[in-house]
């Protein structure tokens, strides 16, 4: 028999090792900048979204323009950009920013779709009614608006949680970054590693069940 | 409205009682080369029922559209007891009015749709004192008060708090109906309001109708198939074919007695071909 690579020579109590300090970078960063991002971007996608829908043309050519190109952009170089442009800022700081306004580009196109989803007929009903455009938007179009988009901007978040290993390009200790750190440390980079692999997926795969059973349960009846 | 303009006070309070409420001038409204209406000219009294009857594609929808300003005419002018909607003439050229005009008017003008339109995201009641709350910020106690009694009118004083996607058609019509009524309009624009509704619901929201053409003053437009239903709540039935208006007459000389041959055919087609003339 041939004796096993060195790759698969698995031991557990490294494994185990390594376990707190993961867990730890998990809460306190890849976790946090998962939900302060995504609440920058479901807020800031909203505001895009409004904005070219509401605001004077060249206005909202500018803001087109502008989120078009930051699509167009990986999210690592747009963190090494804000990185080296701020350097007084906490690389933390700059990374909830950056992922926040980077996934907010994408969030205000499901906005849009979500909008326009909504059939004319409730326009027109608001017409009928002499509602305010303040209401119209508050009181119907966004609340409808809301229900279509919910389940694909839950599916950002959990896109936005899985790209946050990219942090340890501009130094943030994230989860993967805390595995690398254990494994230079003891040199045992397997354990950590496979680890963060599977913290990552216990998150993720009843998030996007949770997110589906949602789909489900906003749906209209009609 | 606080800052209507005295002119136009003066123009509603001077008004004759059988002045028009709705009055249509050469109007025209056309998509691209696609003419919907032609010179169209008529007028609607206080208290009048008019029924728009004619062929689908003949303009009928679009003028409860063009009163209800969800669309604009694209030529002549319409007035709203005596007042101009959307578009005036000045120095012998078509001007639009500041949008502020076609909002305080609208006011009088209550719409019920075809596909209901109900807001999904609220219950029941909600939908009905939206507009009289937010719109006209009427104090909460009575609002309340007379949604209750406008759903006990249409018989759902049950499903306040429902959501109109537990209601069948028919009940979301009628919660549709309260709806228009909660803004105590003095225009009630129908627009076939029976055409998405199962045949055996029909009767329900059309014997709701009925009651509201009986016990109000309010003046009434309306489109439908529901030929019965005209003879029984209109004083005119206008047909149209070709944007045009080609016959006006009272419901029971319309029916019995159609002078126009498009109109006699299209009755026919409606009705059966026993119905007409025979009585």
């Amino acid at each position: 028999m041939t004796p096993l690579p060195a790759a698969l020579d698995w031991d557990w109590e490294s494994a185990f090792e390594s376990l707190p300090s993961l867990l730890s970078a998990f809460l306190q960063v890849t976790l946090l900048v998962t939900v302060l991002s995504t609440a920058l971007a479901a807020v800031l996608g909203l505001v895009i979204a409004m904005t070219l829908r509401l605001a004077p043309r060249p206005v909202a050519g500018v803001v087109r323009w502008i989120a078009h190109f930051i699509r167009m952009t990986p999210i690592v170089v747009q963190l090494l950009f804000a990185y080296y442009a701020f350097l007084e800022l906490e690389p933390l700081t700059i990374g909830v920013l950056v992922f926040g306004i980077h996934y907010s580009t994408y969030m205000s196109e499901v906005y849009r779709a979500g909008i326009d989803s909504v059939p004319a007929g409730q326009w027109e009903a608001t017409t009928a009614l002499s509602m305010s455009t303040r209401r119209t938007w508050t009181a119907v179009i966004i609340p409808q608006a809301l229900r279509a988009t919910v389940p694909a901007l839950g599916n950002y978040a959990v896109s936005m949680f899985k790209d946050t290993p990219f942090l340890l390009v501009i130094g943030v200790v994230e989860m993967v970054n805390a595995g690398l750190i254990y494994g230079g440390n003891n040199f045992r980079y397997i354990e950590p590693i496979t680890l963060v692999g599977v913290i990552f997926l216990l998150a993720s795969y009843p998030t996007s069940l949770l997110i589906s059973r949602l789909e489900k349960r906003l749906a209209y009846r009609t | 409205m606080p800052t209507a303009p005295e002119q136009n006070d003066d123009a509603a309070r001077g008004a004759a009682p059988d002045a028009p409420v709705i009055e249509f001038r050469d109007v025209g409204k056309r998509y691209g080369d696609n003419v919907v209406l032609d010179g169209l000219d008529f007028s609607v009294r206080k208290g009048d029922r008019v029924t728009l009857i004619g062929p689908s594609g003949s303009g009928k929808t679009t003028i409860l559209r063009l009163v209800m300003t969800l669309e604009d005419a694209t030529e002549g002018y319409i007035f709203v007891d005596g007042e101009p909607l959307t578009h005036e003439e000045r120095n012998g050229r078509r001007v639009e009015l500041n949008k502020k005009q076609r909002k305080r008017i609208r006011q009088k003008i209550g719409m019920v749709f075809q596909q209901f339109n109900l807001f999904p995201n609220m219950t029941v009641l909600e939908n009905i004192v939206e507009a009289p709350l937010h719109v006209l910020g009427h104090p909460r106690a009575e609002v309340l008060e007379r949604a209750g009694n406008l759903l006990e009118k249409v018989g759902l004083a049950d499903k306040a708090d429902a959501h109109p996607s537990s209601l069948s058609g028919g009940q979301q019509q009628r919660v549709a109906i309260a709806r228009a009524l909660a803004m105590d309009p003095e225009i009630l624009l129908l627009d076939e309001v029976t055409s998405a509704l199962d045949p055996e619901i029909v009767g329900e929201v059309l014997g709701i109708l009925r009651t509201i053409a009986e016990e109000t003053d309010i003046t009434m437009l309306l489109v439908t198939h529901e030929m019965q239903f005209a003879k029984d709540v209109s004083n005119r039935v206008l047909m149209f074919d070709g944007g045009r208006i080609i016959e006006e007459a009272e419901p029971e000389a319309m029916f019995s007695n159609p002078t126009h041959e498009r109109t006699k055919s299209f009755l026919r087609a409606v009705l059966g071909e026993d119905q007409i003339g025979t009585r």
